[in-house]
């Protein structure tokens, strides 16, 4: 349901034009998870931004289908620290001037499925960063949303807890039926989220390999030789690039 | 609790300091502190001190309220949008660094020599000092927070609700705090001249019947009403900039 076709973009830099993506392609159909991976300032951010609609690009086309609902989460600053996390998660409701009481209800029934209850009257300085990135994740799916764009929202974790984080997304998205995009500088969490696995190259990012990774979504996937086999072949794709000509 | 210690020692310090200090001093320029409290009793009791003292306070708060009521929704709307700002700051800044005092004599034309001048003055250079530091905090909001509302779907309005105005408001109430002491400052100025009410014209009063008693009095009344500004300020601050200590 989202068609990417050509896309290019580029940022006005001190007078100068910095290139950022370059003939961008790809396809995902509806419900699909998608990852995408690449080095650090090769464009992802901007990428993601594109498909939440935040950014133009320059030339080519991003068509997505059906008008669906979409929630994000940025990579910092997602959540508004003057707000409790209820009037964060709440935002997205109360800005579509929902009713209170159906409003409060949303809120409640999120903070219980994200284990934040009790916590709904912090702010969120007051949190662990994987709180506060359940927090991001509560609000995303506040508004019920069909696709959600997902901005590296676990890089700033301890192993475990990103494991943990990393299976909620997976439970959230078998439950709700929603599509996933998902950010990343993981190769591990690209495998785990990804059935097709996006990996652009360094800056200016062009789509190096779209891997397909049916297995993603099996049980104990974790633990399975698949999964090393493919993280390897990422990795392998990835340093090709790094050692390459454009290192 | 312990602030409230801390403040009250520190109190007892000044006023052992002001004792030493008429005492060493032995002039009647500086009565000992014990005299000047028996005759603000006094004055409280019998006298009019306390008509001074409300008179004087409306006239500043009022001051700082028009102040704020103008230079607020100003300044946020010339922070956070960008053709307004490139064509106001200019005037802000030719503005802003002349003293506004000097515009007394126009102000009695304009407004005669009764309270509303006195009021329109204070108002007016207090205006300036809340709207530059409101406007420059509107414009250093992270770019992200506008993002995130985008995400969610908000109208300007609402970005001004949930975004613009919480994120500049610890800096409001700062850059208020600090014109407390010169609204004191221009309050004193103001009633030192066409009145025969209030703490200024009572400190001129005193001072030019030598009466150095009375003129202390004044002197501790006006100290008291901007303590007790600067106080009020203070509790709103940490009530409403809760978060602001959590991060
Ligand atoms: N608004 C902007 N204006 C100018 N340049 C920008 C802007 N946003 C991003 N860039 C530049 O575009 C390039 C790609 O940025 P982007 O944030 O998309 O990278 P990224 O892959 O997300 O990086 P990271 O992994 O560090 O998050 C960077 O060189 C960055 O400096
Ligand atoms: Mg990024």
């Amino acid at each position: 349901m989202i068609t990417v076709h050509s896309v290019n973009l580029s940022f006005a830099h001190n007078g100068a034009t910095l290139p950022v993506l370059r003939d961008i392609s790809f396809h995902l159909e509806s419900e699909d998870y998608c990852a995408i991976i690449g080095p650090s300032g090769c464009g992802k951010t901007s990428l993601l931004f594109l498909l939440a609609g935040l950014l133009q690009p320059d030339s080519g086309t991003i068509d997505i289908t059906g008008s669906p609902r979409s929630g994000t989460i940025l990579q910092n600053f997602g959540l508004f620290p003057w707000k409790t996390v209820s009037q964060n998660i709440a935002l997205g409701l109360v800005l579509q001037k929902r009713p209170p009481h159906e409003v409060r209800r949303r809120v409640d029934s999120l903070l219980e499925e994200m284990g934040l209850s009790g916590f709904g009257e912090h702010f969120p300085g007051q949190l662990s960063g994987g709180m506060q990135q359940r927090v991001a994740l509560a609000r995303a799916l506040a508004i019920e949303p069909d696709i959600l764009f997902m901005d590296e929202p676990l890089s700033s974790l301890d192993a475990l807890t990103r494991e943990r984080l990393q299976n909620l997304i997976v439970d959230i998205r078998q439950a709700k039926g929603i599509s996933t995009v998902l950010v990343t500088h993981s190769i591990e969490e690209a495998v785990f989220l990804g059935r097709t696995i996006i990996v652009l190259s360094g800056r200016p990012g062009r789509v190096l390999q779209i891997i397909d990774n049916p297995d993603a979504d099996t049980d104990n996937f974790r633990q399975s030789d698949t999964f090393f086999q493919r993280c390897i072949a990422v990795r392998q794709i990835l340093a090709g690039e790094v050692d390459g000509p454009h290192a | 609790m312990d602030r409230t210690r801390d403040t009250f020692f520190a109190l007892l310090v000044l006023v052992g300091l002001w004792e030493i200090c008429a005492l060493l001093l032995d002039s009647m320029a500086l009565p000992e502190p014990w005299i000047v409290l028996l005759d603000i009793i006094a004055a409280l009791a019998g006298g009019n001190l306390l008509d001074d003292l409300a008179i004087s306070a409306v006239r500043a708060l009022l001051g700082l309220l028009l102040a704020v009521a103008a230079a607020v929704p100003l300044g946020l709307a010339i922070g956070a949008e960008k053709p307004l700002r490139k064509r106001l700051s200019p005037f802000i800044y030719l503005l802003y660094p002349i003293p506004h005092v000097v515009l007394l004599p126009l102000i009695i034309i304009l407004f005669g020599i009764g309270n509303l001048s006195k009021i329109f003055l204070i108002a007016l250079i207090v205006f300036f000092q809340i709207l530059v530091t409101t406007r420059d905090a509107a414009t250093n909001i992270n770019r992200n927070y506008y993002y995130s509302m985008q995400t969610l779907g908000a109208s300007r309005l609402q970005v001004y609700r949930h975004v613009i105005l919480p994120a500049c408001l610890p800096k409001i109430l700062t850059a208020l705090r600090i014109s407390v002491g010169t609204s004191v400052a221009i309050l004193f100025f103001v009633e030192s001249f066409a009145t025969t009410r209030g703490l200024g014209y009572r400190i001129m009063d005193s001072w030019g019947r030598a009466d150095y008693v009375a003129l202390y009095t004044g002197i501790c009344s006006m100290a008291l009403l901007g303590f007790t500004l600067y106080l009020i300020l203070d509790r709103l601050e940490r009530r409403i900039c809760r978060w602001n200590r959590t991060g």
